[in-house]
């Protein structure tokens, strides 16, 4: 599904990635672990271009999005992102965070359809603005039943603590339904108490299938759920491998280092 | 003259010789330029300030940019006095256009007032956090939508306390519009005041009536803020 090939990225003269290469298959659960300043946040952020790569492509779907050229807002609908600090939009309630972006897509989507139909013989058919938002709405509602915030859909995000936070953000990425979702360390700037609750989410996402990225220090999330485990070290992957061999018979030194480190 | 007959005199101009429709046609005026004129300065602000936030290495935003910078650069460089001359006297003769007083010093009090804006702005959208753009540029909005959804609502809750100091800036700056022979609050003012060969209770009303307005409307920004507060408050 996403193919990168030789990703290249320099801020300034400082180069933080120098040539990755990954294929990202359907239903992939790939953990990306390593040192920080490794470069493995500024890999998952070149996956949807929020920093765009000095070199290499990445191909999503068959479209190489590393290119300028390309239109990035309509691909990253099929590219969901999870930020460490939530990023959720502080002026909107919990169910317009989920609606906003489904609704104006949809929107526009319609826009464009209304002038085709204009100038076309064969009518689609098109909804109504009113069928979007009732169909955004069902959705958002569904969404937060699935992660047990129902009660809070018309609370703003101020009122909420960093794990409901933290599981809106997953489900507002979900609202887009997405390809895959990336996640940023997604548990970084939680209290220890309620990661467990965001990784609960996490894995029954990974359970349905969903294909994912994720950078995260959970050594026993990456263990559990994931189904390929990446070791970032120096703007490379220096290795890979399935979880069992990764944490039981690392080859790298740098790996078998790092790991007896976290791994106390 | 004592007070009391100074007051009577200003009184009978007022009422009898019909002074109140000159008062009432300068506050119409006054507030007409200043909320129009804030109207559009807060237009123009937003679009310089989005302007100049923009990533800047395509050649567009960068062209752009610098003729904001040119914009801002004049408007905040020369008084509103020499502002409102220029386009009255020299600028829209030039053209070859004939507007009313009134209309030119909506759109100058507009253009200057941009320029101002432009840079409150800009320190509003930059007091938003840039994961709220990030956010929105994750879901697949595009710069502009989540500037206009999610950035710049929060941006101007920030800056709503400037903004209304540059509303009363605004309202109070009107009395220089006579200068083009616009008829303001002090044009009528003067004409009661000239029309009694006395000054002083003409000018102390016309001080009254600046404060009253600025009463006002620090008062509308302040249910304003309150009620923008919602979503930061725990409730």
């Amino acid at each position: 599904m996403i193919d990168v090939t030789n990703l290249r990225k320099s801020f300034g003269k400082n180069e933080v990635l120098k040539g990755i290469d990954i294929t990202i298959n359907k239903g992939d659960v790939v953990v990306v672990v390593g040192p920080s300043g490794s470069g493995k946040s500024t890999f998952l952020r070149c996956l949807n271009c929020m920093e765009d790569p000095t070199s290499g492509s990445i191909v999503f779907n068959g479209v190489d999005i590393a290119d300028p050229k390309v239109n990035i807002n309509i691909h990253r609908r099929r590219i969901g992102m999870v930020f460490q600090h939530f990023n959720l939009f502080n002026n909107k309630t919990v169910i317009q965070n989920i609606m906003l972006s489904p609704v104006l897509c949809a929107k526009a989507d319609r826009r464009k359809a209304v002038i085709k139909n204009l100038f076309s013989k064969q009518k689609e058919p098109v909804q109504s603005v009113a069928e979007i938002k009732k169909a955004a709405e069902e959705n958002a509602l569904k969404l937060l039943a699935r992660i047990g915030l129902e009660d809070k859909a018309n609370a703003y995000p101020s009122t909420l603590s960093g794990g409901q936070k933290q599981r809106v953000a997953i489900v507002r990425s979900l609202a887009m339904n997405p390809d895959v979702i990336l996640f940023d360390e997604p548990t970084s700037a939680l209290d220890p108490e309620m990661v467990g609750e965001v990784l609960e989410v996490m894995k029954e996402l990974a359970e349905s299938g969903m294909t994912m990225v994720v950078v995260t220090h959970e050594m026993g999330f990456a263990k559990e759920v994931g189904s390929r485990v990446i070791f970032m070290d120096e703007g490379v992957i220096k290795e890979e491998n399935n979880p069992q061999d990764f944490f039981s018979n690392p080859q790298h030194p740098r790996l078998k280092e790092f790991l007896s480190k976290v791994l106390m | 003259m004592n007070f009391e007959a100074k007051i009577n005199k200003f009184l009978e101009i007022l009422i009898d010789y019909k002074g109140y429709v000159k008062v009432i046609e300068g506050l119409e005026n006054t507030l007409k330029i200043a909320i129009i004129g804030l109207i559009i300065g807060i237009i123009i602000g937003t679009l310089i300030a989005t302007i100049r936030v923009i990533p800047k290495y395509k050649l567009l935003p960068r062209v752009l940019n610098s003729i904001c910078t040119f914009y801002v650069g004049f408007f905040r460089g020369t008084p509103m006095v020499v502002q409102l001359l220029l386009f009255y006297y020299v600028a829209l003769p030039l053209m070859g256009i004939n507007l009313p007083s009134v209309s030119v010093a909506i759109a100058v009090f507009g253009l200057n007032s941009g320029a101002y804006i432009s840079e409150i702005m800009r320190s509003g959208i930059q007091s938003v956090d840039y994961g709220q753009t990030e956010g929105g540029r994750s879901v697949g909005l595009s710069f502009a939508t989540t500037m206009m959804k999610i950035v710049i609502p929060q941006a101007v809750k920030n800056i709503l306390p400037t903004l209304g100091n540059e509303f009363i800036v605004l309202i109070k700056e009107t009395s220089i519009v006579s200068f083009i022979g616009a008829a303001d609050l002090y044009v009528a003012f003067n004409y009661i005041g000239s029309n009694s060969y006395e000054f002083m209770v003409p000018y102390l009303a016309m001080a009254i009536i600046y404060i009253v307005i600025v009463c006002l409307i620090t008062l509308l920004i302040k249910f304003m803020e309150r009620s923008l507060k919602k979503s930061d408050r725990r409730n």
